[in-house]
């Protein structure tokens, strides 16, 4: 029983059985969802820990975008429950309440305001200048980028991170070329964000002035606007509706400047319906009703 | 002073002749220098996480390096048997203790330097301007906290039994004052009586290392701090220093050295 032919079959038999085992595994083992394999080095490393990792890397970005000056767990937070970077594009909903300014409050003890000497203790944004206050350093906000894209690579779902690096990309830093790229990537990763496809059709119509590229994304982004929005629950209803109103105003605008008069009032009244500040938009429409109606002049030789 | 000195030699020599520092040197700089060859959105200029990635690795290094440095001298003195002829030497005991903690703290010093002197070459590539005020003073403030956690240290090593032990108390020690130390009075209005009165205490007698830790104004290229606020930080620190070295010299002074 135990001579060496014996152990040299036995040891073929479970080299056998262990090839076939893996070859009858793998493809089902390829197929399964929680498969940390076929992912990226985060993914394998960290697994779904990393939309946490994200989060953070998310803040830091904010933090840099303050150049240091932030509120720790210790500290009232409330005037920074939107991160600035992002509410200052200009798309994103804020639920900021508060004083940004003063969140150290008073000075607590004779350590505390010794200490404020030591780290950063004025609010300040770097698109603005930073702490030097020099409005022709407003594009070091570059900084925030690495931390922006890190977080992008840990959770490539969160559709802010791609809309953010994209805007201060192209306004500040005027990369356009890598904003969209940064977009498409985006769009592969969350194909039915309509934030990602408004910041598109803007850098379209901003920077490189093509008003058909930038109506086609707008519209196909009201389009998944109408279909997403009934699902949501009332307070992401709540917080999605201003996207809603950059799209169509931005889209009455292009249609405005176009000459199409009645497009663009009826995308001013779309935006109207669900807009938080609809006699600001009333003036709107006001004027192109009256546009529209004018006569038009022609000059007394063509009479 | 003479003796101090002496002592305070063989400590250097000891640290340029292990491997230790060398091995954290080379390890940060390759870190670092891996991080700076990262490719982000084709722009060459952004320099602040690099700056915050060496930084933290110099903090993380020089951490190590006086702990576990000051840690071993007194039990290495003590297992190898050569304490009792050091002392049998005209050399008293608070003097072997001075020298050991300036050899220490020393030691750390010229490990900053070097370490400084990476930061500022790494920034320069980037940032093509060289503050060196703003250096020097995030460098002082470090070597001045060094100064503390190295004093600490040698008290834990006659405190503590093993070398291991002190190292692993002095870690979370230093890392619970680095990351709550500033919060601890708003920890303490959270607590109940008898709690409330011992973490407010506590806020007020330990060693505020965080103080020194100046890392966010040098990346984020604040201005420099006040002359007379940096100065009176560094007095805060050597009278720490001077607490746990007379702590040290009253407690070696019963210890049995062989």
């Amino acid at each position: 029983m135990n001579s060496p032919r014996t152990i040299f079959l036995l040891l073929v038999a479970l080299l056998v059985s262990c090839f076939g085992l893996a070859a009858h595994l793998q493809p089902q083992f390829q197929a399964w969802r929680g498969s940390r394999a076929s992912g990226d080095i985060f993914n394998v490393v960290l697994g779904d820990s990393r939309r946490m990792f994200a989060q953070s890397f998310y803040v830091k970005a904010d933090e840099y975008y303050h150049s240091g000056y932030y509120p720790t767990i210790f500290d009232n937070n409330e005037a920074f429950k939107t991160a600035h970077m992002a509410e200052d594009t200009g798309a994103v909903n804020s639920r900021n309440h508060g004083d940004e300014t003063g969140f150290l409050g008073p000075r607590r003890n004779w350590i505390d305001a010794f200490g404020r000497h030591f780290f950063p203790d004025r609010h300040t944004h770097l698109d603005e200048g930073g702490p030097t206050d020099d409005l022709s350093g407003s594009d070091n906000v570059r900084e925030i980028l690495p931390w922006l894209k890190l977080s992008a690579d840990l959770d490539p779902d969160n559709v802010q991170t791609y809309t953010v690096t994209a805007y201060w990309l192209r306004s500040r830093m005027h990369k356009v070329a890598e904003a969209e790229a940064v977009l498409h990537e985006g769009l592969r990763n969350c194909p039915d964000s309509y934030d990602i496809l408004f910041e598109l059709g803007r850098l379209y119509d901003e920077d490189y002035h093509d008003t058909g590229r930038a109506r086609n994304v707008w519209e196909l982004a009201i389009r998944k606007w109408l279909k997403i929005y009934p699902a949501l629950d009332p307070e992401a209803q709540k917080d999605n509706r201003l996207i809603f109103e950059q799209i169509t105003t931005h889209l009455a605008k292009l249609e405005e400047d176009a000459g199409n008069l009645p497009e663009a009032l009826n995308w001013y009244k779309a935006a109207q319906k669900i807009s938080a500040t609809p006699d600001a938009l009333q003036s709107r429409i006001d004027a192109v009703q009256k546009k529209l109606h004018a006569p038009i002049l022609v000059a007394p030789a063509k009479l | 002073m003479k003796n101090i000195f002496a002592v305070a030699g063989i400590v250097i020599k000891e640290l340029y002749r292990r491997k230790d520092f060398y091995v954290l040197f080379i390890v940060t700089v390759l870190i670092c220098l891996v991080m700076a060859s990262v490719n982000i959105f084709n722009d060459a200029k952004i320099v602040r996480y690099l700056k915050e990635i060496c930084l933290l690795l110099i903090w993380v290094c020089s951490l190590v390096i006086a702990v576990t440095t000051t840690a071993r001298q007194i039990p290495a003195e003590r297992e190898n048997r050569t304490l009792l002829p050091l002392l049998a030497k005209p050399l008293t005991r608070p003097q072997l203790i001075f020298g050991k903690f300036l050899g220490c703290w020393l030691a750390c010093g010229l490990a900053l330097l070097c370490f400084y002197v990476f930061f500022g070459a790494l920034s320069a590539t980037r940032e093509h301007q060289w503050p060196l005020l703003d250096y020097f003073q995030a460098a002082t403030l470090h070597w001045f906290m060094l100064g503390i956690v190295v004093a600490m240290v040698l008290l834990g090593s006659l405190v503590f039994a093993a070398p291991s032990s002190n190292n692993t108390i002095c870690f979370v020690v230093i890392g619970g004052i680095l990351f709550v130390g500033r919060h601890l009075d708003q920890v303490a209005l959270t607590l109940h009586e008898p709690f409330r009165t011992v973490v407010y205490s506590l806020y007020f007698a330990i060693p505020h290392l965080e103080l020194f830790d100046v890392r966010d104004l040098v990346i984020h290229n604040w201005p420099l701090i006040p002359w007379l606020y940096f100065s009176l930080a560094l007095l805060y620190a050597l009278g720490y220093m001077a607490v746990f070295l007379v702590g040290t010299c009253l407690v070696f002074r019963r210890k049995a050295v062989n």
